[in-house]
């Protein structure tokens, strides 16, 4: 009796300090909302503007003028092109060589029976907490001769022990046990069970790991800032920076005739590459996101 | 093929055996010493799964050659490295570079840098994103919902380069959109990036601005995980929404902020390199420099190793000093730690 009368009105009826309260929630929310899109929308609007608009500061948030030429003008830059040749080079085969290195690793550290896993994984896990360091690093690369050369992008951090952390954890929550013991009844082999079995059971985590180290090697400028000399072989991201930080102009294609066309170019120019820099992570982002998010959540059951 | 089957249904008991240690009858080592047998151990272990061992081999000689070989190369921190003699064959010096750096006018400039900076964005930048999870979670499933958690993630794909690109461009007193904001309310245009002082905040704010839709993933799935019934009681009792959050959210998600303030407290030290590094510029190069930008500098580009690598030794030496301690802190006072 009583139950049933405090029941009702309560479902029914937001206290009054309950709404001030969603009021505030909701109004933090779309200010957060707001300032987290109105730098994207702006460097959007002034990419896609004419030069002179974005020169004489008139775009602010939406389009003025709306024109292709600074679109026109970096692709149209060989220093560019190059860059992204690289970067895509450097993205597929680093991806590839980490995938196949973290899955292979993952896998038998998940393995409970196999003598000496705990082992290995401390030892991998102690090189999250501990490393040796920038020079001494450095000077591995430089003894293997890799200086200079694409492997310094793709080998030196092929492995990362989170990564590894999260692909064992998942082999551990969803290849049981019977399964394997199973398997080994039947006489089949370690390799063959791996090939058979545990590959189409890891579509979701060779996913998750295949785009966690795509979008970090696709971002990265660091290792190649450090290893690598010849402009032929500087990925996206470094080009990016002498263009966009150090403010190099990206001279040589541009067929301006005056130099206030050349300035106002340049500056629509960095508009442009912003956009066109980050534009394959961010169109993938919708699809992909949920991908990471499930990788974050493996993670975080260990962590 | 019928070899294998026999092989492997051979070796099934004692397989069984090695989970729970205990040697059974077949296993010929009965009643030795426990080293014998974890010996035996390994032995079966090795035969039987030697196709595991090798494709474990890859990533193991990766770990070795390019983290422990490092380690051991950083024993140049105690030498006069010079490339003629190699990392073994320079001369020791003893802590000679250490007592360099302690005794050098920069590096309490160094630690002053890195360690406000990192409180900054810890006091910043740890509880933001807590209280976009919290609040998230109080509104209803939505376009509204969806569009925040979708919207305030995707910086965190930006890379470093071009989100410090953005952060020049936006700021610039030329073209920046800020300074056009103050030209038309009449003021003078401002060098942001050129104010010493205005630099720990650029470089904290963009870093919220960037990440604090993604490290609110970890929370939310942690408030998901609350138990619906505490909810349920709590509406029984009448408890108002911020009542619930107090009473019913903080305390479920304790453990994981426990985890995450370890983290960061235990890289305290540890500020990245790449994106300080491209937001310094000469102007703002007092507050701007920091351990791992100085050891950048000293090292590869003045090219002086030794001391480079004993800067970055005590670097590392302190971030895990640092994290050990909050973790056997947190241990103590919460039951909550990493081990």
């Amino acid at each position: 009796m009583v139950k049933v009368k405090s029941l009702r009105p309560r479902r029914i009826r937001e206290s009054f300090t309950d709404k001030i309260f969603l009021i505030v929630v909701y109004a933090f929310l779309t200010v957060v909302l707001l300032i987290v899109l109105y730098p994207l929308v702006y460097v959007f609007s002034a990419s896609i503007s004419s030069p002179l608009a974005v020169s004489s500061g008139r775009v602010w948030l939406l389009p003025v003028d709306f024109s292709l030429r600074g679109y026109q003008v970096a692709l149209s830059n060989p220093q560019i092109i190059t860059g992204y040749a690289n970067s895509i080079y450097y993205t597929f085969f680093g991806t590839l060589v980490s995938v196949v290195l973290t899955v292979l690793a993952a896998y038998p550290l998940s393995r409970r029976n196999l003598f000496g896993r705990n082992i290995v994984m401390f030892f991998i896990t102690f090189t999250m907490i501990f490393s040796g360091g920038l020079i001494p690093t450095y000077l591995v690369v430089k003894q293997l001769g890799m200086i200079d050369t694409r492997w310094a992008l793709i080998i030196p951090g092929a492995v990362a022990a989170w990564q590894v952390i999260i692909a064992r954890t998942f082999f551990q929550q969803s290849i049981p046990d019977d399964l394997v013991e199973a398997a080994e009844l039947d006489g089949c082999s370690d390799l063959n069970f791996l090939w058979q079995v545990v590959f189409p059971l890891s579509k979701p985590i060779i996913a998750v790991l295949a785009l966690m180290y795509a979008v970090s090697q696709w971002n990265a400028y660091f290792d190649a800032l450090i290893y690598l000399k010849s402009a032929s072989m500087q990925p996206l991201q470094l080009v990016l920076r002498s263009i966009l930080i150090l403010n190099t102009t990206a001279s040589g294609s541009m067929d301006a005739q005056t130099m206030i066309e050349r300035q106002q170019l340049a500056d629509l120019l960095k508009y442009t590459l912003i956009v066109v820099g980050s534009l394959p992570v961010l169109i993938m982002y919708p699809f992909v996101q949920r991908y990471f998010v499930k990788g974050m959540l493996i993670g975080s059951i260990k962590g | 093929m019928t070899d294998t089957r026999i092989a492997c249904s051979e070796y099934m008991t004692p397989e069984k055996s090695l989970t729970d240690i205990k040697p059974i009858k077949a296993n010929p080592h009965r009643g030795k010493s426990s080293r014998s047998s974890a010996w035996y151990a390994a032995k079966v272990s090795f035969r039987r799964h030697w196709q595991l061992y090798l494709i474990l081999l890859p990533a193991v000689l990766y770990f070795i050659i390019f983290k422990y070989v490092p380690l051991t190369n950083a024993v140049i921190a105690f030498k006069d490295y010079n490339v003629i003699q190699g990392i073994w064959g320079s001369p020791w010096v003893g802590l000679k570079h250490f007592s360099a750096f302690f005794d050098n006018p920069v590096f309490w400039t160094l630690i002053q840098n890195t360690l406000g900076l990192s409180l900054y964005a810890l006091i910043v930048g740890f509880p933001l994103p807590i209280i976009l999870a919290i609040f998230l979670n109080e509104i209803k499933d939505g376009l509204f919902k969806r569009a925040v958690q979708m919207i305030t993630y995707a910086p965190y794909f930006i890379s470093t380069v071009i989100m410090v690109s953005m952060v020049i461009l936006l700021l610039s007193p030329r073209l920046g959109v800020l300074n056009l904001g103050l030209q038309a309310i009449g003021a003078k245009t401002v060098n942001f990036l050129g104010i010493p002082d205005a630099f720990p905040t650029i470089y904290v704010w963009s870093g919220v601005w960037q990440y604090s839709g993604y490290s609110a993933i970890v929370f939310l799935a942690a408030l998901a995980g609350v138990d619906p019934q505490l909810y349920e009681a709590a509406k029984m009792d009448g408890a108002s929404r911020l009542q619930k959050i107090f009473n019913i959210d903080l305390p479920g998600i304790m453990p994981v902020i426990v985890i995450v303030l370890i983290l960061n407290v235990g890289s305290i030290l540890g500020i990245g390199f790449e994106k300080v590094f491209l937001l310094q510029n000469p102007l703002n190069l007092s507050t701007s420099e920091v351990i791992s930008t100085y050891v950048y500098k000293v090292g590869l580009l003045n090219a002086n190793f030794s001391f480079a690598t004993a800067v970055g030794l005590f670097n590392s030496i302190v971030n895990m000093i640092l994290l050990v301690a909050v973790n056997q802190f947190a241990k103590r006072v919460s039951d909550t730690s990493l081990w």
